[in-house]
């Protein structure tokens, strides 16, 4: 265990505005990423000349070791890739973070990711990057995911809502989940967005009704389970406890965190379609969670607000299964109950409007809000908020940590 | 020449030398599954080397081209001109293996009568002289 003095917290966050796909036009991706580093930087009193660290997932487009550069990092001592895929990685970057601040590899690292996606492909269409020849035919793979993508894309399983759709359908089978109870994620997460001024939803509110008469994508999924596709950028940074003391904000330990996935698990049922129910059905995020409660000395009772992955309404329910917040197959009727919309919820789960309602930035604007929770400044505060959960994208081998104010 | 389902401007497999056999042995008319030259073992995807006994002697084997859906999703909005709207994504978990699950279609279907538990069997769609998709009925 490490030293207390060098235990991982954060320290500062900052994002761009967020805005609809496409919609940021007067920068690039990589000034974005810059301004979210420099924001994030002053949100917790630090220099960015200070920041001695990098680290992302899922092949950021923006390389750290340039925007080292670009923003006058006096040196780099930690330059860290996940190797999660898609959203699974934010909180494992995270972690990565904090373990090499914690064995004495940097002071301060900063995790972040930008996103212009109307300058470049769409993350997660696959068919936007990938094999299409003017007569049918082969061409040779250029990288283990392509040659994966062979038995998936000439299928036109071509983007992330077909592949996840296709776990809910097996969920709704095994348990009687609804279309209903997955609509409950998303007008919770929508009201959350209405008093959260960033929010890309903000100022359009959503129903139950609404929801059910939005239009089928990938069924069971209909539009409004599907998270936004969105533009701008997101960072948090994270040093040792002794540093965070001397600096300007509250100090939130980095707890517990951890990442990985269950064996055969592969990069999930993107690719892959095997394995047991509980693997395939249950969103692979079983031992993430055991392995972070291993490391957390709490329970899922005490935890006080949640900011779980939602790419998909239905993805938040099996990732609360795996957490252990309900039973396996109960997360339909946890859901509907109430029990994640803020303030009477006994879960209020992603407070800021999460993917669905806020931005979509793969995930790190919950660690940001996860952070604001335990400060006290989110725009739908939970009371005393002293420990708050936060996911990153099930499906996918994926990650998690919980934070902990003292 | 059976008939065509999906229009040529689907993505092509990308090849390696792992998914080849699938590949080949699909323009042949057989829908296979890679198994281990030391142990037998079976596994789909292919991969280069067996997670059982750790042999890279791999070949395949043939199926009987039945199975069952394991799971599927009704897509509503083609990406490709020409494909068929609404269409069927799923997992079939195939007869006689040890419970592998292919993705692929489900065609010759109304996408409404589509349920988990379905029996079907293979069909194989000559989308080209040199590419053949295998994709799946109703068995009849």
């Amino acid at each position: 265990m490490s030293d207390r003095a060098r235990q991982a917290c954060i320290v500062g966050i900052g994002e761009t505005r967020y805005a609809k796909w496409g919609g940021i036009t007067d920068a690039s991706e990589r000034g974005l990423a810059c301004q979210a580093v420099a924001k994030a930087a002053a949100d917790a009193g630090l220099a960015v000349a200070d920041i001695d660290g990098v680290g992302s997932f899922a092949d950021d487009r923006n390389l750290g070791v340039l925007i080292a550069r670009d923003l006058g990092m006096r040196e780099l001592r930690y330059a860290g890739m996940s190797w999660l895929p898609g959203g699974g990685g934010a909180c494992g970057a995270l972690g990565s973070a904090a373990r090499a601040v914690e064995a004495g590899h940097a002071e301060a690292v900063v995790v972040y990711r930008s996103l212009c996606q109307g300058q470049h492909f769409r993350f997660g269409s696959a068919a936007a990057s990938y094999g299409q020849l003017e007569k049918p035919g082969f061409h040779q793979a250029s990288n283990l995911l392509e040659a994966e993508m062979a038995f998936s894309l000439p299928f036109g399983m071509f983007s992330a809502p077909i592949a996840y759709a296709m776990v809910m359908q097996r969920h709704m089978h095994l348990y009687g989940t609804t279309s209903e109870q997955m609509g409950a994620v998303a007008v919770a997460t929508r009201a959350h967005a209405q008093r959260n001024a960033r929010a890309v939803m903000h100022g359009r509110p959503m129903t139950l009704e609404d929801h059910q008469a939005s239009r089928l994508v990938a069924e069971p999924f209909r539009l409004f389970d599907c998270c936004l596709e969105n533009d701008g950028a997101c960072a948090v940074i994270v040093s040792t406890a002794e540093r965070a003391r001397d600096l300007g904000q509250p100090v939130i330990r980095i707890a517990a965190h951890a990442e990985g996935a269950p064996g055969q698990y592969g990069w999930g049922p993107f690719l892959d379609t095997n394995g047991s129910d509980e693997l395939y059905a249950g969103g692979g995020a079983s031992v993430v969670a055991r392995e972070m409660w291993k490391h957390a000395d709490l329970s899922p009772s005490d935890v006080d607000v949640a900011q779980i992955y939602d790419h998909f309404t239905g993805l938040v329910l099996l990732v609360l299964e795996a957490f252990g917040f309900c039973e396996v197959g109960e997360s339909g009727p946890f859901a509907a109950s109430g029990a994640l919309a803020w303030p009477n919820g006994a879960l209020p789960n992603n407070t800021h409007g999460g993917s669905l309602s806020e931005a979509y930035m793969h995930g790190m604007n919950h660690i940001n809000e996860g952070v604001r929770q335990l400060r006290g400044t989110s725009t739908s505060q939970v009371e005393d908020a002293r420990t708050c959960l936060v996911t990153s994208a099930a499906g996918v081998p994926t990650s998690a940590a919980l934070l902990v104010k003292d | 020449m059976t008939d065509r389902y999906f229009p040529d401007l689907m993505p092509s497999p990308g090849i390696s030398r792992e998914s080849l056999p699938w590949w080949e042995a699909a323009l042949e008319g057989r829908l296979v599954v890679q198994s281990c030259t030391a142990c037998k073992a079976e596994r789909h995807p292919p991969a280069p080397c067996c997670n059982r006994c750790g042999s890279y002697d791999q070949g395949v084997r043939d199926t009987a081209g039945t199975g069952v859906v394991y799971t599927f999703t009704v897509v509503h909005k083609p990406l490709i001109p020409g494909m068929p709207e609404p269409y069927v994504v799923a997992s079939i978990e195939l007869d006689g293996t040890e419970g592998l699950r292919v993705v692929s279609n489900l065609v010759e279907i109304d996408p409404s009568e589509v349920r988990i538990g379905l029996e079907v069997e293979v069909v194989f769609e000559h989308m080209s002289e040199e590419l053949v998709v295998p994709r799946f009925r109703p068995k009849s």
